[in-house]
């Protein structure tokens, strides 16, 4: 591999920002408060495989769910005008563009055993309705936060989807139904993958939104790592090796599940 | 006479508010190779779409074999369509993009592996089954999108511009292929180009469009030899348009003679078109010429020559095989049946 010259910021910057840290995660996973080498704090992440495998699966669901989600919202985008696609992208993107703390904040008031769904229902004598502290209001926070990394990808695909590809589908006979399977399905595939990773990714190591919507009930595996370093429980090395063992993780599911060593995936990130 | 296949009525289609089809009527036979010839935006590719079933005409019906379709979808006729960029379905390979339409009528897996096999024999690609979309020529996805829209046996097949974007040589190549598989397979065409050369050597009959109307409609040989007017005379191949006046019945007079002509039934004294072939001038001598000029330059065309003269106050192009000095005094003649008068039309100059 040759490196022309004007990758050389490039270079310096991965080394600054990805390899120095992802060196000392790793350096701090295998030693102890001393310094000295350790397979301790590996064997103690160990204890936290529950938690680990519910933010797994967690994750999985809202990622699913963003994508069963997201997948007509950016459809209909793509086959929109650029006014009307423009408009739904920045309605998209506006609650982004306000602190994630309020909008979760948001949410809770929401949720509430006394929040506004619950006095709806109070109306009709319902209710009122356990919502917050479930893992369905952690659910509904991962979706609500992850939600517009998912539109965004599959959008950009979908674009490029070219008009006259679809009409030709229609010509030969396809239905509405079999124009979306045979045509805009495979076509739409690496915005798929890389909405996939754009989500799970994230969700999967989630904090905070755990907390305000799911109580101390539903911690996750990136509350316990907040902990390891903000937290009373303050131990880094705990916390290095924890998050060296989600890394690992996810990128296996990812490298069985096919999404790694993809080159539409590559162009795609890139 | 119940061999329509495809029939327009009182058709009219518009953009933003902006009229482009007007009341358009026009009836297709069955097996006919049937060409919209005009400039671009006069409203071929907007008319094809309305057969196809992707524009909705605004007002006016389109009948398929006497049952009016207007409002079936376009996934639900029985007509195909050779789009213009060829749009192949760039995920799948020439064998999957040709088994397309079989597939989705669920055809069994071996007749399709025949009929499929049976296409690339008729648009020389066998062996190119397994090739993606991207290794191919343009000729070559060209010859793709045929087979594809061919394997469906439809009974009327739609192509827009289709030899557009191929190199000169390829075009006729693939206009002589289309004419061959339009014969054998007995299909009726509906073909769009702005090539009038295209349109003359392939078409059963050639419609003339401008403005989203058709101005005439005939055999290639009557729209070159009987133009309706000057603006058909001037689009199929090149002519000498003059401003004249009608004398008298076969009487006209233009560049300041009379000529004697095969036209009647205008107004005494009005102004008419009148439109002369560059090969229909004779090239005489000075005394013998109606019309007197100067040859203002020559230029060789590979069969004949094209010789600009000056005179009478005009240019008048002729084509003729043998050739003339720059500078040279001549003169022309024409008989009766070389000039054409027509009406002027509105709208022009
Ligand atoms: N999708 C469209 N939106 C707006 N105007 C269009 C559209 N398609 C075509 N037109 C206009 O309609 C007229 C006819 O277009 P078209 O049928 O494509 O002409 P042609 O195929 O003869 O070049 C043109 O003036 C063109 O600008
Ligand atoms: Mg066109």
């Amino acid at each position: 591999m040759k490196i022309k010259a004007v990758s050389y910021p490039y270079v310096a910057w991965a080394l600054l920002f990805i390899a120095i840290p992802l060196g000392l995660i790793v350096y701090f996973a295998f030693t102890d408060t001393a310094g000295s080498f350790t397979v301790d704090n590996i064997i103690q992440a160990g204890r936290y495989s529950n938690v680990l495998m519910k933010s797994i699966w967690l994750s999985a669901i809202s990622t699913a769910i963003c994508l069963v989600m997201g997948y007509p919202i950016a459809y209909y985008m793509s086959r929109s005008s650029a006014m009307v696609s423009g408009t739904i992208l920045l309605l998209i993107m506006l609650p982004m563009w306000m602190n994630f703390l309020l909008r979760t904040y948001g949410w809770m008031s929401i949720l509430e055993n006394n929040g506004i769904i619950n006095q709806i229902f109070g109306v009709f004598g319902l209710g009122p309705f356990e919502m917050i502290n479930t893992q369905g209001a952690v659910v509904l926070g991962m979706v609500y936060n992850y939600i517009p990394f998912m539109i965004l990808p599959l959008n950009s695909v979908m674009t490029k989807i070219g008009k006259d590809v679809i009409e030709a589908a229609q010509d030969l006979g396809a239905s509405p139904a079999r124009v979306l399977s045979e045509v805009v399905l495979p076509l739409s595939l690496p915005g798929i993958k890389t909405g996939i990773i754009m989500v799970f990714v994230p969700a999967v190591s989630t904090f905070i939104i755990s907390q305000m919507l799911g109580g101390g009930g539903n911690q996750l595996i990136g509350d316990i790592i907040e902990l390891q370093f903000l937290g009373n429980a303050y131990n880094p090395n705990l916390g290095s090796a924890i998050s060296l063992v989600l890394m690992l993780l996810v990128m296996l599911i990812m490298s069985v599940s096919g999404f790694l060593n993809d080159d539409d995936l590559e162009e795609k990130l890139l | 006479m119940n061999d329509i296949i495809i029939s327009l009525q009182g058709i009219s289609a518009e953009y933003d508010g902006e009229k482009v089809i007007d009341k358009l009527n026009l009836d297709i036979r069955d097996h006919e190779f049937v060409t919209f010839l005009g400039p671009s935006g006069c409203g071929k590719t907007t008319t094809l779409r309305i057969i196809g079933g992707f524009v909705e005409p605004t007002e006016g019906d389109v009948f398929f074999e006497g049952k009016k379709i207007t409002d079936v979808p376009a996934f639900k006729r029985n007509i195909n369509t050779v789009f213009q960029r060829y749009a192949l379905f760039p995920h799948l390979n020439v064998y999957d993009n040709i088994a397309f339409g079989l597939k989705l009528k669920k055809v069994p897996k071996e007749h399709i592996k025949i009929q499929v096999e049976e296409m690339l024999k008729l648009v020389n690609l066998e062996g190119y089954e397994m090739r993606k979309i991207n290794q191919l020529s343009g000729g070559q996805q060209q010859r793709v999108a045929i087979a594809r829209a061919l394997i469906n046996k439809p009974k009327v097949l739609l192509l827009d511009e289709p030899l557009g974007a191929l190199d000169l040589k390829l075009r006729k190549e693939m206009q002589m292929e289309l004419k061959r598989i339009q014969q054998a397979l007995g299909i009726t065409f509906i073909y769009v180009t702005h090539d009038q050369e295209e349109a003359l050597t392939m078409s059963d009959r050639v419609l003339v469009m401008r403005k989203g109307k058709i101005l005439q409609s005939g055999s290639p040989e009557d729209i070159y030899n009987e133009p309706v007017n000057a603006f058909v005379a001037d689009f199929i191949g090149e002519s000498n348009i003059i401003g004249g006046v009608m004398l008298d019945d076969y009487l006209v007079e233009f560049a300041g003679v009379k000529f004697e002509c095969e036209d009647s039934g205008f107004s005494r004294m009005e102004a008419v078109d009148v439109v002369i072939r560059p090969e229909d001038f004779r090239m005489v001598s000075v005394d013998e010429g109606q019309i007197i000029g100067k040859v203002e330059s020559v230029i060789f065309k590979g069969v004949h020559f094209e010789i600009i003269v000056e005179g009478h106050g005009l240019q008048w192009m002729i084509h003729s095989t043998q050739s003339r000095e720059v500078g040279d005094m001549i003169g022309m003649t024409l008989t009766p049946n070389d000039i054409h008068v027509m009406r002027k039309m509105e709208g022009r100059r």
